[in-house]
């Protein structure tokens, strides 16, 4: 599988810090893991009108510690679910983003665009460039490039497909 | 090169002489540990690709925990998928409903945490078992699938914070209350990504069961792990528990730290985090009055059974306030069946007080103590998050056992110095055993 470089969305910011994994899937509905089912709940405690605000494609723009507490990787899950392509953060929990990196999800990190972008704003995400686009103000941001260990990741789909390759391939 | 322990048991499980913070490595694993919320996922995934046996059934431990008993038919099946999977894998070391846990008590209860192993399981709290010399980190359900499939797992060798905690903790100050000075401290990112590793005077004065409290928390100031170094206490706690010692590293003198904090324990005042986040600590007597709904003594952080024993010295011979309601949750069933012999359920009921059954509950608004909204609760639990034992409105504080007991007599806020018996030394074992 190989990822789309460029991608293109809207931008909806919440710019406080220390958004935590209860906020982003409450523990109410982990008796569930089907990601359509945790989709349905997506940020509900910090915004219930999220999932009527948001296209698939679209990004969350966030401020620092991003995914803090439960290592729940249910919150990947919601935001994937709800169709949320990527995370723009100031910085990220371990666990949030050590799981969006095992999914192959997108979790970049960079606060200046966090600190410009408006809420609604157009983005246009150039992976591979590691550069922010947002076309309306003209503004442009960059963060740095995914390294080749995220990106062997991100490549196969996720850790554990990563893995099954390896053992297929045989390599060490 | 000079290493921390955290370096050490890094570098030993993953066959290198050493390693350096920041570097890449893939370690084995020593023990995996199991619930049913985020195993469940990781046994989907490894069956999706056709991976049917788990690298190696003695090593992994498993008991439900968060939702127990079943709170609905989503959870029941939680439970029962999780059931046919360990009999599936021949998995022996398992907890069922009357011998269950909550995991990150019930693992070095039960004897399966030594000094030197890699740990890890599939939720945050996976840090407190790093009280016994151990590295233990919390993982998502991938990181548990892969780790169940291979026995190993990367891992970014972290930073190691170095925290002195120095002096005697004074009457009616524990081990909650520094953790929650630690956190007031650094932040809840205070320690992102990183070790923290304890050392100081003080580790005398606290018990196995206080210092799982401090390292339990250890991600709530955004921690990879906690570590404790091994001591007597340690060893006194294995003997009774396994024949196994474990490997017992010590951090090298020259040993590079990100940081290194004094911590006066000897100072401290009886804590309370306000609602929000478990950085909002403050002192009880700054914190001012605040009527409580509910107080909830229990979870991994706090339900141990110096944990009841102090919460039940405080509320012998009185009675909870009418209008505060207070549960009780011992953190496994050895826990549970130490209470009723010491006497302590009775103390409990008797003051009005209710007990429930060992469970993740009401700590993370599962069941047995939701809180509704606007109500608000003092928990002897780990998080205060927006929303995280109920209703979104509701406001959680954190605090210890001792101060919960207070509390629950006052009906507000109160301060267990007030409280507490006079003749109220706890001497534990461990005390008596160094003599101090």
């Amino acid at each position: 599988m190989t990822m789309p470089t460029i991608l293109q969305g809207c931008a909806h910011v919440y710019s406080r810090a220390h958004i935590n994994t209860d906020e982003i899937i409450p523990a109410r509905y982990l008796n569930v893991h089907e990601e359509a089912e945790l989709a349905k709940h997506a940020m509900e405690d910090i915004d219930p009108d999220f999932l009527n605000k948001i296209q698939p494609g679209d990004f969350i723009v966030a401020g620092e510690d991003f995914g803090c507490g439960s290592s729940r990787e249910h919150a990947i899950w919601a935001l994937r679910g709800a169709g949320i392509k990527a995370v723009i953060a100031s910085s990220y929990a371990r666990i949030f983003f050590r799981n969006a990196l095992n999914n192959g999800y997108l979790a970049i990190e960079c606060p200046e665009a966090v600190a410009h972008i408006k809420n609604g704003a157009r983005l246009e995400l150039d992976l591979e460039g590691g550069v922010i686009h947002a076309p309306d103000s003209g503004e442009t941001f960059t963060f740095v490039p995914l390294t080749d260990f995220a990106k062997t990741f991100l490549e196969a789909g996720g850790l554990l497909p990563y893995l099954v390759s390896r053992l297929k391939g045989g390599a060490a | 090169m000079p290493m921390t322990i955290t370096e050490k048991i890094l570098a030993a499980h993953a066959g290198l002489e050493s390693v350096r913070p920041g570097e890449i490595v893939n370690a084995k694993l020593d023990l995996v540990v199991c619930h049913e919320v985020t195993t469940p996922p990781a046994v989907a995934m490894l069956k999706k690709l056709g991976i049917t046996k788990v690298w190696d059934p003695t090593k992994i431990l498993v008991t439900p925990d968060h939702f127990v008993p079943n709170k609905d038919i989503q959870s029941a099946e939680l439970t029962k998928s999780l059931r046919q999977w360990r009999e599936e894998q021949g998995i022996e070391r398992y907890y069922e409903l009357g011998n269950h846990g909550i995991c990150h008590a019930l693992a070095p209860e039960q004897g399966h945490v030594h000094p030197g192993m890699t740990i890890i399981c599939g939720d945050s709290h996976t840090t407190t078992m790093g009280a016994l010399g151990a590295f233990a980190s919390g993982v998502g359900s991938t990181d548990l699938a892969a780790g169940l499939a291979t026995g190993e797992l990367w891992f970014r060798v972290p930073e190691s914070i170095r925290f002195n905690l120095e002096g005697q903790p004074p009457r009616g100050v524990y081990s909650k209350d520094i953790i929650l000075e630690i956190i007031r401290r650094i932040g809840v990112d205070g320690a992102r990504y990183m070790a923290m590793e304890y050392r100081g005077s003080a580790l005398p004065y606290l018990s196995m069961e206080a210092r799982f409290t401090i390292t339990n928390m250890a991600i709530e100031a955004g921690g990879k792990s906690g570590i404790f170094p091994v001591d007597a206490i340690t060893e006194a706690y294995l003997a009774e528990r396994t024949p196994e010692k474990g490997v017992r590293y010590e951090s090298d003198v020259d040993a590079e730290y990100a940081a290194e904090f004094f911590i006066r324990v000897d100072q401290l005042e009886p804590m309370v985090a306000l609602p929000g986040l478990p950085s909002n600590g403050t002192s009880i007597a700054q914190a001012g009055p605040v009527k409580m709904d509910q107080v909830y003594i229990g979870s991994c952080t706090n339900g141990r059974i110096e944990d009841l024993r102090i919460a039940a010295s405080i509320l012998k011979g009185n009675k909870v306030a009418k209008g505060t309601r207070t549960i009780v949750v011992p953190a496994t069933t050895t826990v549970w069946k130490q209470a009723m012999r010491e006497g302590l359920m009775d103390i409990f009921a008797e003051s009005g007080c209710v007990i429930s059954t060992p469970t993740c509950g009401a700590c993370l608004g599962g069941h047995m103590g939701v809180l509704g909204s606007d109500e608000t609760c003092l928990s002897t639990t780990n998080r205060n998050f927006t929303g995280r034992m109920g209703h979104p409105s509701s406001n959680v504080y954190l605090a210890s056992p001792a101060t919960a007991a207070a509390t629950a007599i006052a009906g507000g806020l109160a301060d267990p110095r007030d409280y507490l018996p006079e003749d109220c030394n706890f001497t534990t074992a461990e005390q008596q055993l160094w003599g101090v």
